[in-house]
């Protein structure tokens, strides 16, 4: 298989369809899902819950529950590298060692009965031939690096010694202690309060900028989103329905959910008095999902055509694309958008 | 610490003293008496004169006393039954016996129960699953006296592996510890195996896995850890019912244990063989109580065993 990428891609996702066997029947979770994440940037992956995102992102460490989930199509490939052929033990050298994962709630993904210390160093023993001396003197060090003050007292010490910002940095002193080259973010700063997610937002610049590892990260919160991505990944029902820079798709949003997003986000010029603008209705069922365009059903835009056919992706800049109807050179002839733009 | 091992030694002693005075009123309220057996009627001199000897001619409350005091120095009577023995000799004859097929029992029962309950976990709904329950639900089931029968049928007389009974060498030690840790053995398997499964679908075993460990790591360095602390709490329990030993295992092997004296002090009315039996069983509980507790702080350090002095 032959494949072209540019030099400095380290990750490329193409194709991406994840199923679950349920008892109900099948749950197509990630429907093509195609992206690349080059070195050193951000990429965020936005949408509401259940959209696929969460679903995504462990496909890529390959670490969807086993018995229920598969990827059915499409390809990993990571430096060249296509992840969705190898082995679990294949799999096991690039976790924590190349590829790192960071969790939502730092309280139940880390272990209480193990030190801290022990859970930070057991990894880096795992994958560089070093002494447990030189891991600990390594582990000390991250730990003081993402802010944890005396690390050497604190190596010793377990989970519920410490509030949930801190348990978030140990997390992350986790995550990126192998120095991985990309470190993938699932909801990072969701169970924290808001103080709290600007440090450690604070913190993911500062490891990007110091090691220059690629984050992607994974939230439903735009503010997050705006304060630390390069890139963005809008997705719907399995699907990205429009992804672009930050500058792009804050400023000139092109698919009606992108907008509708956009919308219900409260501003500080926002008028009090008015509630905010939600979606109307919920995702489509991923049993059977629509024929056509997934947010049809709940977009105040949506032509015929939009529930029979799938919409083609259109480009709007060399790095700002979306799929919907509305971009097709006809749609234009048919349906001027009333879109009432609040940007 | 410290201080929180003498307050708990104290509730210790509380304990004991009410299980001590339950049991004591309790028994002395059965109707008969040590030497009224079977109906017969003895000589009333003879009676009258026994009676005499053992202070049971005195007020309840006398007799009372007079116990706890000599339970104050460890003493636990002469045994009416078993004359001239004393309560306190045949426990010192008979625990060390029971304590050492107890101990090989128990050990089995815990290194096998919670190998097996994790083997049904990690596969679970699968074959070895289904087979491991089905084991354990027999063994829960079944009493072990009929295990004790099998294994010598098979192993002892058929197979002549082992010798069918009696008390003496290490080879005397395995078939009794077999049949008394089925029981135990099932029970610690199923509980292993649902706290198993429980844990294994907790957050923190995700990242571990995110990390690159390997899965033998996973399960015995981050799920085995917490997945065994209701199965320590079972223990407390299973340990002291498994050492004081048990009444049918032994007398099927003729183990010369302390099992039978808990069923012969109430068959004969001995009355000093029966409060014997129970502080010995009851201090023996309490204490390893005691050490569970203990042991979930080394095992969970969320589990705090005193509160900050402040």
């Amino acid at each position: 298989m032959t494949f072209k990428s540019t030099p400095d891609v380290l990750l490329e996702v193409d194709n991406l369809h994840v199923s679950f066997k349920t008892f109900g029947g099948e749950v197509k979770a990630v429907r093509g899902v195609s992206f690349t994440l080059r070195e050193g940037e951000t990429l965020a992956i936005v949408g509401e819950s259940g959209c696929g995102k969460s679903v995504t992102a462990r496909s890529m460490m390959r670490l969807l529950p086993e018995h229920s989930a598969s990827i059915r199509q499409g390809s990993i490939r990571f430096k060249g590298q296509e992840l969705t052929g190898l082995s679990e033990k294949q799999m096991r050298e690039l976790r924590g060692s190349e590829i790192s994962m960071i969790f939502q709630d730092a309280m139940t993904a880390l272990n209480p009965t193990i030190t801290i210390g022990e859970q930070i160093m057991e990894g880096i023993i795992r994958h560089r031939k070093i002494s447990r001396a030189e891991a600990r003197k390594q582990a000390i060090e991250m730990l003081g690096l993402v802010g944890i003050t005396s690390p050497e007292t604190r190596l010793k010490q377990h989970l519920h010694e410490f509030s949930g910002g801190m348990r978030q940095r140990i997390m992350i002193a986790m995550a990126a202690v192998c120095s991985p080259s990309v470190l993938i973010a699932d909801e990072p700063t969701t169970a924290l309060d808001v103080t709290i997610q600007a440090q450690i937002i604070d913190l993911f610049r500062m490891l990007q900028e110091k090691t220059g590892v690629a984050i992607i990260i994974i939230t439903h919160d735009l503010g997050v989103v705006a304060n630390m991505a390069d890139r963005v990944n809008v997705m719907y029902a399995g699907e990205i329905v429009e992804s672009g820079t930050v500058d792009e798709l804050f400023r000139h949003p092109q698919h009606p959910y992108t907008k509708g997003l956009l919308a219900s986000m409260p501003r500080l010029d926002t008028d009090r008095s008015k509630p905010l603008t939600p979606i109307p209705g919920t995702p489509p069922d991923l049993f059977a999902p629509p024929r056509g365009c997934a947010f049809a059903a709940r977009c105040s835009n949506a032509m015929e055509v939009c529930g029979a056919h799938a919409p083609e992706r259109t480009a709007h800049s060399a790095t700002h694309s979306s799929a919907c109807w509305l971009h097709d050179p006809r749609a234009k002839q048919v349906f001027q958008p009333p879109i009432a733009s609040n940007g | 610490m410290t201080r929180y091992i003498v307050r708990r030694f104290v509730s210790m002693i509380v304990t004991l003293w009410l299980i001590i005075t339950i049991t004591f009123f309790l028994m002395h309220a059965v109707p008969g008496s040590p030497f009224e057996k079977d109906g017969k009627g003895a000589n009333p001199t003879a009676v009258q004169n026994l009676m005499a000897f053992y202070h049971l001619d005195k007020p309840l409350l006398t007799q009372y006393g007079l116990y706890l005091k000599a339970l104050l120095s460890l003493d636990l009577g002469p045994s009416i039954g078993h004359f001239p023995d004393t309560v306190n000799s045949m426990i010192d004859r008979g625990f060390p016996v029971s304590f050492q097929l107890g101990m090989v029992s128990i050990a089995f029962a815990v290194i096998s129960g919670i190998a097996l309950g994790t083997i049904a976990a990690l596969r679970h709904n699968r074959l070895i699953d289904y087979a491991a329950m089905v084991f354990a639900v027999i063994g829960i089931a079944v009493p072990n006296f009929i295990v004790a029968t099998l294994l010598i049928k098979y192993v002892a007389v058929d197979w002549k592996l082992l010798p069918v009974a009696t008390w003496g060498s290490w080879k005397h030690v395995i078939l009794p510890a077999l049949a008394l840790s089925t029981g135990p053995l099932a029970l610690i398997a199923r509980m292993t195996r649902a706290n198993m499964l429980e844990v294994l679908t907790a957050d923190y075993i995700e990242t571990a896995r995110a990390k690159g460990l390997s899965p033998a790591t996973i399960v015995i360095k981050h799920a085995l850890r917490n997945a065994i602390l209701p199965v320590v709490t079972l223990l407390g329990a299973l340990v002291a019912n498994v050492l004081t030993g048990s009444f049918v295992i032994e007398k099927i092997f003729a183990i010369p244990g302390m099992g039978k004296y808990f069923v012969d002090g109430i068959n004969n009315r001995d009355y000093s063989l029966i409060m014997g039996t129970t502080v010995f069983y009851s201090a023996l509980l309490v204490f390893m109580m005691f050490v569970v507790d203990i042991a979930y702080g080394l095992i969970d350090p969320r589990i705090k065993l005193h509160k900050k002095e402040g």
